[in-house]
């Protein structure tokens, strides 16, 4: 059980402001090189973007969709073998819009037989088009978009686009116009063995990995804002929160690399070369959720684990983030993804621009989310028929809800776009002792993105504190 | 520590980080990274432990001297030679 503030001592080895799941790997692996490690979360419940709530009987997950195979090898290495062993994969991912409906695994097996078969692509192609987004390495050339990638290979198939890019759309919030090494690296890992899940849900891991932490002797308090990350002489003291102050010869900040820079340790310790790459960097979009419960006792029929889900004509990147979109994702539970809990769930996800929803008056908000749910329900009904009868409970998420729970600029749902990469791996070199983790560059973004680049930094915060 | 025993030390790492992994036809002069299907994360491991056990500071730029178990060697052989 994590603790409340007053419990934490005045002085640690290492300070860990926030709980994601970037956050949490860093605690678990400084602790586990031997230091005193602090982990505070302004929320009263850890996990960060991997959470949960409960409502009436149901527990919806909120960024439990899917994640690439790798996650197995990730959680053996870098907490424990329960928590690898509860990874289960998730059969049957379902494409349905105006170009084309089909069923897939979502691997390179399947999808090869796809483009092949189904879409006439030459076998050639295909076997290229893979080999070339396998090699890609995120410190490759970036002047290739994605667009021009699939213009290179499948020139002019928009549905050949749609099918390669919807997913990776809704897996990290890259764009066509992104580097196409953002999508390479991202849709190789999810194509080496499909898409997987946590059985038992968010809450399951997020609880196991706490008591992991606690075993390790990670103090962790929660309900603890930090309000400054203090830096003397130029380098990093320790932080204030909840108007105290804690020192630690480091300071890894799992708040968004915006938030970190600007509001934590503000502009006035950095150099304005730094400041000028900062100032550059875009943070990625929000979403927008509807979670729909159904009775106790009610059921549905098995048409998939994740529905890809749209009526526009053709794939556009904007219509996807579009307020009134007609593309969205639907992730159902069935009970078996969650032993012992009988009851279905549905959460429909949709990238969103925080800037349209936080532009409203409270009244047009409020008409706006009920709209939302609306046009939800309509595309529930075409895969479900009937299912408006039920539903017991219906509840929806905004770009503005992100925002709140996180505290991330713009409420942002996969941190940065690729330029916020370099910023936070080079944090540290600007100010000693300051660390950044969490969603960044799209390719440290996600479950697996988030795990392993905790470990990329820890290394480099072991190695500082066994320096100073 | 003797180029056997720097060896031994990081097959001894990789063996916990992957259980599995199978040593019995490893060339020594030949890619680690091929041999064993090891990935840029795993050589991390690697560095961290060697920090973790022997107080070794290794800079990003000399990581790729860990790529074979010979290379290994000669590059340790130096800094490990009190140990
Ligand atoms: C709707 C949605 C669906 C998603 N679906 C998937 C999916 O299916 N698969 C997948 O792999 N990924 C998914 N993701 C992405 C994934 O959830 C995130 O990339 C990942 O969880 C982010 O981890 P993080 O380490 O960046 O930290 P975050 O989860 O962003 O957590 C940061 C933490 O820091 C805390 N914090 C911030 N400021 C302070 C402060 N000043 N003091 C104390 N604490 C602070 C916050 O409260 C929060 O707990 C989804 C994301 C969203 C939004």
């Amino acid at each position: 059980m994590p603790f409340s503030l007053d419990k934490a001592a005045d002085s640690y080895d290492v300070i860990v402001i926030g709980s994601g799941l970037g956050g949490l790997t860093t605690a678990k692996r400084l602790s586990y090189c031997g230091h005193k490690v602090l982990l505070l979360e302004f929320h009263h419940q850890l996990g960060g973007l991997a959470t949960w709530f409960k409502r009436k009987g149901h527990i919806f997950d909120i960024s439990l969709h899917g994640f690439p195979y790798g996650m197995v090898k990730t959680c053996k290495k870098y907490w424990t073998r329960e928590i690898t062993d509860s990874i289960v994969q998730l059969r049957n991912i379902v494409f349905d819009n105006p170009q084309f409906s089909l069923q897939t695994t979502f691997d390179r097996l399947d999808f090869t037989a796809l483009l092949n078969k189904k879409f006439k692509i030459p076998q050639t192609v295909i076997d290229r088009f893979f080999a070339t987004v396998a090699g890609m390495n995120f410190y490759d050339d970036q002047t290739m978009t994605t667009r021009e990638l699939f213009e290179q290979f499948f020139p002019g198939r928009t549905d050949v686009h749609r099918l390669l890019m919807e997913p990776i759309t809704y897996a990290n919030g890259s764009t066509l116009d992104d580097p196409a090494i953002t999508y390479g690296i991202v849709f190789s890992n999810f194509m080496n063995k499909g898409v997987f899940t946590f059985e038992g849900g968010t809450d399951k891991l997020i609880r196991m990995m706490t008591e992991d932490l606690e075993k390790n002797g990670v103090m962790i308090c929660t309900n603890a804002k930090v309000e400054r990350i203090l830096v003397e002489k130029g380098k990093v003291r320790g932080v204030e929160v909840n108007g105290r102050v804690i020192t630690a010869p480091a300071v890894v900040s799992n708040s968004g690399i915006t938030n970190t820079i600007y509001n934590l340790a503000g502009r006035d310790v950095f150099s304005s070369d730094f400041l000028e790459k900062a100032d550059a960097i875009r943070v990625n979009n929000s979403s927008c959720q509807v979670y729909i419960g159904l009775k106790k006792d009610s059921s549905i029929e098995d048409k998939g684990d994740l529905l890809f889900t749209s009526t526009a004509p053709v794939f556009d990147s904007s219509e996807l983030l579009d307020m009134h979109t007609h593309s969205k994702t639907f992730s159902v539970y069935y009970p078996k993804t969650r032993p012992g809990h009988d009851r279905f769930a549905i959460v429909a996800s949709m990238n969103s621009r925080f800037g349209d929803w936080s532009s409203l008056s409270p009244t047009a908000y409020e008409t706006e989310k009920k709209a939302l749910i609306e046009r939800t329900l309509v595309d529930l009904n075409r895969y479900f028929p009937g299912v408006n009868e039920k539903i017991d409970w219906l509840e929806a998420a905004t770009p503005k809800t992100f925002n709140r729970y996180t505290l991330h600029t713009h409420g942002t749902s996969f941190g940065t776009k690729f330029e916020g990469l370099a910023v936070s791996r080079s944090i540290f070199k600007e100010v000693p002792g300051l660390f950044h983790v969490g969603s960044v560059g799209i390719i440290m973004s996600g479950w697996l993105g988030a795990i392993n680049y905790g470990v990329i930094v820890s290394n480099d915060v072991d190695s500082y504190i066994r320096s100073v | 520590m003797t180029r056997a025993a720097i060896k031994d030390l990081i097959l001894e790492i990789i063996k916990d980080i992957d259980e599995d992994a199978d040593f019995n036809t490893l060339q020594s002069d030949q890619p680690l990274r091929d041999q064993l299907d090891l990935d840029s994360m795993d050589f991390l491991d690697i560095v961290m432990e060697l920090r973790k056990r022997h107080k070794l500071q290794i800079p990003e730029e000399d990581y790729p001297q860990l790529a074979s178990l010979d290379s290994c060697a000669n590059y340790l052989e130096p800094l490990l030679k009190n140990v």
